[in-house]
């Protein structure tokens, strides 16, 4: 839709001549219960500085956003209950899961969504996720994080080349390199990355800072702190094409099911970012949860700029030439 | 178009972030400009043999590129790594572009500069002021053939950013900050220069202040719903002033700049503040698009909708 070559593969097409399959995340809001356990757990593995302790109220929510020092953030919204009809009033259904077998194979990852041993039941309706008839509000929850963009403009506009594309296809900046120039921060189409500011003394103050989808785990094999913490199995860490399969069957299992709004967010290779290596199942707008409806990397209008800077360059030029044509009085 | 009334968004917080930038990056915006236009003043003059207006016009580029590469490393959250931007050459990013332009301009314009400077002196440098002399020419000629590039990367520079009001505006932007270039520079030669040699600086100021001045209003109508940012709160304040004092400045040099020295001086010097104004007025009015979250979500939600 957006006429992007659909570029599959990223971390090839950057120049690793042996990648492995790429590596994303599949948050699942449906079945997120709002713990914040991957924000805690992304804190202390990356070792991240408290950045702020107030109250903000929003619903649960005080951590407010994706920054320099807050790498995952859960949002909480609370909705009134909707009519009957508009799709939303089921309870989500926490169906026992199948998914994994569709894609065909282990996806390395080492686990599989077991959607029932979350629940505790296999398919029982359930209050958590959905709302309850009691409080007459919905609950939506959803672990934001970086998308891990296909086409990532931050990683574009890096004059440093500090961004860079690892072998696992994640967008990654190079704490060594960074010189805190900043452009990476008004490129981003999600307000995911940002320049840590402070507290004085901790480290990389000064530098841009976001996910790195833990790339020292991945290297090890491991899955990335959030997803490992995660009680629910909201966040699935594994191949990127084995966790679309799987978001596609979990959004067909929802529809069923009679929930309508449930949609997938970042999943697909043609919008304007070339797909998000990390996506989302939202039961809402993205806007809703703080995310943009339409996203598009600034960079697929930069050639056109050039032209346009071009043009301008030889307007100046041609004026300057022109101001001197019989200049001597 | 008319605007939703309503949209949606989580808390009425931002989704982009704002650029981190302080006033840094806008006064660089001005002062690199200011050298551009400058150096194609001074070249310009040097082969039409106008001196003083040369010396005004490599002194400005000079002061310019100067204080206009401290102003962006003073910007840096890491300022003693400002050497690390030299590491890579990178057409998709203009930052990286603009970098090599202006350390390439940098040096030959400073060197056309430092001529001008060794020459307002009491006593001659001995060798070194020879080769100075000799070089000023091909270096303030060299500078002249990097200026375009110089005035018009900017402009790119904020539009490749997710800033709404920025990018709404990339088929502008960099018109807008060439002319707004050629104003201040021909700003700076009335100032400085005797009237017998400033027609070609009252030329280049007017010219730019018209492209300027007819850009911007395209511009707006691209931007559309972000257009809003030029007209409220301190972009609408400085975007006022910069109109004012383009229009006046132009006007005064059109009406008196050929005949009256202070008259001259005055339009020079109202227009170097116009440019001011433009600079900051368009970077104020993209930080403050940044920050409400109605001018990322209303076009993105209109184009879903029109898909």
């Amino acid at each position: 839709m957006h006429g992007w070559s659909t570029a599959a593969d990223p971390a090839r097409d950057t120049g690793w001549s042996e990648a492995p399959a790429r590596k994303g995340f599949f948050t699942d809001g449906s079945v997120c219960i709002g713990c914040k356990a991957c924000e805690v757990a992304c804190k202390e593995w990356n070792g991240i500085p408290e950045d702020g302790l107030q109250m903000l109220g929003m619903s649960y929510d005080n951590t407010g956003g994706l920054g320099a020092s807050t790498w995952r953030h859960v949002a909480f919204i609370e909705q009134p209950r909707r009519p009957v009809g508009a799709g939303s009033l089921t309870p989500l259904p926490l169906v026992a899961a199948t998914h994994g077998q569709e894609a065909g194979g282990d996806p390395g990852s080492g686990f599989k969504p077991d959607y029932s041993a979350s629940a505790g039941a296999s398919s029982g309706p359930q209050d958590t996720a959905a709302g309850s008839a009691e409080t007459g509000i919905r609950w939506l929850m959803s672990s934001d994080v970086c998308k891990h963009c296909t086409h990532a403009a931050c990683l574009d506009v890096c004059p440093t080349g500090a961004l860079m594309r690892t072998e696992f296809g994640t967008v990654v900046v190079q704490d060594d390199v960074c010189n805190g120039c900043g452009y990476c921060i008004p490129a981003c189409p999600f307000g995911v990355i940002d320049r840590r500011e402070g507290p004085a003394g901790a480290r990389n103050v000064g530098i841009a800072q976001k996910c790195t989808l833990c790339y020292d785990r991945l290297r090890d094999g491991m899955s990335p702190a959030c997803a490992q913490a995660c009680p629910t199995q909201s966040i699935q860490y594994g191949d990127l094409d084995e966790l679309r399969a799987r978001a596609n069957h979990r959004v067909e299992e929802l529809h069923a099911a009679g929930v309508a709004d449930a949609r997938l967010y970042g999943a697909d290779p043609d919008d304007g970012i070339g797909g998000a290596g990390a996506f989302f199942l939202l039961l809402d707008e993205p806007e809703v949860y703080g995310l943009p409806p339409d996203p598009v990397v600034t960079t697929r209008d930069l050639p056109a700029m050039w032209r346009t800077a071009a043009i301008a360059g030889a307007t100046l030029l041609a004026g300057a030439a022109a101001a001197f044509v019989k200049a001597r009085s | 178009m008319v605007p939703p009334a309503t949209f949606t968004s989580y808390y009425g917080r931002p989704i982009v972030k704002a650029a981190p930038w302080q006033s840094d990056i806008p006064a660089y915006l001005f002062l690199g400009g200011l050298a551009a236009g400058s150096s194609l003043l001074a070249a310009g003059a040097d082969l039409m043999n106008l001196p003083e207006l040369r010396r005004v016009a490599r002194i400005g580029a000079l002061f310019g590129a100067a204080a206009g590469s401290a102003a962006l490393i003073h910007d840096l959250g890491r300022p003693a790594r400002f050497l690390n931007m030299m590491r890579t050459a990178k057409p998709t990013s203009p930052m990286s572009v603009g970098t090599w332009i202006l350390t390439t301009f940098g040096p030959l314009a400073g060197m056309a500069g430092a001529a001008e400077v060794a020459a307002l002196l009491p006593f001659r440098i001995p060798i070194a002021g020879r080769l100075l002399d000799a070089a000023a020419r091909p270096a303030g000629l060299l500078a002249a053939a990097l200026a375009p590039g110089l005035a018009s990367y900017t402009g790119v520079l904020l539009a490749d950013t997710a800033t709404p009001a920025w990018h709404a505006a990339h088929r502008e932007l960099p018109l807008v900050f060439v002319g707004s270039a050629a104003a201040a520079a021909g700003g700076l030669g009335m100032v400085g220069a005797r009237l017998s040699e400033t027609t070609p600086a009252r030329r280049m100021a007017v010219g730019g202040a018209v492209l300027a001045f007819t850009m911007e209003l395209q511009m707006e109508r691209s931007m559309g719903l972000s257009a809003e940012t030029l007209h409220s709160g301190k972009a609408g304040r400085l975007f006022n002033a910069s109109r004012g004092l383009s229009i006046a400045g132009a006007v005064g040099t059109v009406a008196l700049g050929g005949r009256n020295r202070i008259a001259a001086a005055m339009s020079g010097a109202a227009l170097l503040a116009g440019s001011v104004c433009t600079r900051f007025a368009i970077f104020e009015a993209g930080q403050a698009s940044a920050r409400d979250p109605r001018y990322t979500v209303i076009p993105q939600r209109e184009r879903v909708t029109r898909s």
